[in-house]
């Protein structure tokens, strides 16, 4: 599994590499044009990188969880959830539990962060654990720790961070040109003016447009294909494809959108969070795969080994593009599906999904309950200071 | 002297590789060690749980001696093996097994224990451990194939072989073909 890591990156190594020169270029060429100085240029734009990175390195899973208004749950919170969680991590041989949370949120959604496998968390909405039997949401649950496992996050992450630097770079640069661009014609004719400054003003203007289109593709070119990879690894870790696929499909179908969610934290998502209705993701500008490409690649394999995911994509795509190279694939041969597993929740099922859920809602946020001898259970505000509560039931007076 | 450094060279290059064989080896090793810790976390989680099964089904249960009985005895046997090898281990949490699914085969036939809290959170509790030691023993079983092949291959093999690398040993739980339950059938004594 750890030559997957290797091969992974090594191609990814070059992807952050161009993203890396394209940052450079910029600041080089802004610095030749502002201030006489490329190399001034260059190193401007390389600490606002480092600045960047290093918030990003330790409070970018902070600040993503806060961002999307996620809660931690404790095992007895929601013991499916947890339970689930767990035996992905035992699959997948991460050696330390990620700390599990939960968005309150009715759109069908799951991502995961942290910058080391050690130090992992993995989030999923409240419309997904109401909606998604247990194979389903182990197979979404293992996708996201395929991506803590294969240390897409941090990549991801850091991704974001020198993608959001090029753009906020370029977007500041053509205020620059725009309002200031007067002051800096009277200083260069002052000084004679030359073709080259020209030409470096033509290439400054065209590399500011460019470069944040250009880095905007190598991320998502770096980010879908790493979807591909996680699904390869969830059916894997899960030895149940169609448990991802039924997901997958429930979640394409549900109209709700994620509320708390911005361009730079969309590849981070199982899907992606701004589809329109009736799109096809089939184009550059997506984050993700295309979600039926998906759902028919898992529901093509006949085993749950890398193998066969790759014969899968090539069937499915018509491509002859390898996918896994081979020497991770010989790793994981003849790895067999199981069947389905049982339900243990008590029928019907949804609704008793729905109840275990909203419970764990009502706990990450505090509320206190009082069980009234009528049978009610009232449910108290973190914020009610009073020392008795009427039963709105029975009228009786309850101590708090 | 050229002859000398190509020498020196060529010795460097097959200390190297040593060094990184030998060290993959090794790692490979440790994984499999790690993965065997799991199953044993997660076989000793199931050990402490029926206890608690059995207390929770007993008031519920009372025809059912034998099936409880079992159980523990199973249980007991699986204890004692705690520090066997896959092979034994494999047999005895087989039989566990078995005890178990039929315990749980039972419990169908009764809707109170069925709708009782207590029994659902177990159910829930029980699954996950039956999932999680499958889990665990797909992880194993996947690190050790990993190991055996680096332990089997060129040129990895002959620093297997030099340096005592051991072949590992593959974890199944052995699930004993399900006897024939008595079938108790009233029809005939009606008619």
């Amino acid at each position: 599994m750890w030559q997957q890591i290797q091969s992974n990156r090594t191609r990814s190594i070059f992807l952050v590499i161009g993203m890396g020169i394209l940052l450079a270029l910029l600041g080089y060429l802004l610095g030749l044009y502002f201030a006489d100085s490329g190399t001034v240029g260059l190193i401007f734009a390389l600490i606002i990188w480092a600045i960047m990175s290093l918030v990003g390195y330790f409070q970018g899973d902070s600040i993503l969880l806060a961002a999307s208004r996620a809660r931690k749950i404790t095992p007895d919170d929601h013991p499916r959830l947890y339970n689930v969680v767990e035996e992905m991590k035992i699959a997948s041989g991460l050696e330390a539990m990620p700390a599990v949370y939960i968005m309150d949120d009715p759109a069908l959604n799951a991502f995961a962060t942290g910058r080391n496998p050690k130090k992992a968390t993995v989030a999923v909405t409240s419309g997904l654990l109401q909606k998604l039997n247990r194979d389903e949401l182990q197979g979404v649950v293992g996708h996201e720790m395929a991506h803590v496992k294969n240390r897409d996050v941090l990549l991801m992450a850091m991704c974001a961070v020198l993608l959001g630097t090029i753009v906020m770079l370029a977007w500041y640069a053509s205020r620059f040109f725009i309002f200031g661009g007067m002051g800096r014609t009277r200083r260069s004719s002052s000084s004679g003016g030359s073709g080259g400054e020209a030409i470096i003003a033509i290439v400054a203007i065209v590399l500011m447009i460019l470069a944040p289109i250009l880095a905007q593709f190598i991320y998502l070119a770096l980010s879908r294909r790493r979807e591909y990879l996680a699904a390869a690894s969830s059916a894997l870790y899960t030895r149940y494809p169609e448990g991802l696929a039924s997901a997958l499909e429930k979640i394409a179908a549900s109209t709700d959108q994620l509320k708390s969610v911005n361009q730079a934290t969309a590849p981070m998502y199982i899907i992606n969070p701004f589809r329109k209705q009736g799109m096809s993701a089939d184009d550059l500008t997506s984050t993700h795969p295309p979600i039926s490409k998906r759902i028919a690649i898992l529901r093509s394999m006949g085993y749950a080994s890398y193998e066969d995911y790759s014969k899968a994509y090539q069937q499915v795509m018509h491509t002859n593009k390898v996918l896994i190279p081979a020497s991770v694939i010989a790793a994981t041969s003849g790895a067999r599906l199981r069947a389905e597993q049982p339900e243990t929740l008590e029928k019907p099922e949804d609704v008793q999904r729905v109840r275990e859920t909203t419970n764990a809602l009502w706990n990450v946020h505090n509320y206190r309950i009082i069980q009234c001898p009528c049978g009610a259970r009232l449910r108290l505000p973190p914020s009610y200071k009073q020392s008795e509560i009427k039963c709105p039931h029975c009228g009786r007076i309850n101590p708090v | 002297m050229t002859v000398v450094w190509v020498i020196l060279g060529i010795l460097a290059i097959l200390i190297i590789a040593f060094v990184v064989i030998f060290n993959g080896l090794v790692r490979l090793r440790n994984q499999v060690k790690n993965a065997w810790a799991q199953i044993d976390v997660q076989l000793k989680r199931r050990h402490d749980l029926i206890p608690n099964l059995i207390e929770t089904v007993k008031g519920y249960m009372k025809y059912e001696r034998a099936t409880l009985e079992a159980i523990t005895k199973a249980r007991t046997l699986a204890q004692q093996a705690s520090s066997a090898g896959p092979a034994e281990r494999g047999k005895v949490e087989g039989e566990l097994s078995t005890a178990l699914n039929r315990l749980l085969a039972v419990a169908e036939r009764y809707p109170d224990l069925k709708a009782s809290q207590n029994f659902m959170a177990l159910q829930e509790e029980l699954a996950s451990t039956e999932n999680k030691i499958s889990f665990s023993r797909q992880f194993y079983n996947d690190s050790v194939m990993q190991y055996n092949n680096q332990t089997q291959m060129f040129p990895s093999n002959i620093i297997a072989a030099m340096s005592g690398f051991k072949q590992g040993e593959f974890f199944e739980v052995t699930v004993p073909a399900e006897k024939e339950v008595p079938k108790v059938d009233f029809t005939d004594s009606v008619k």
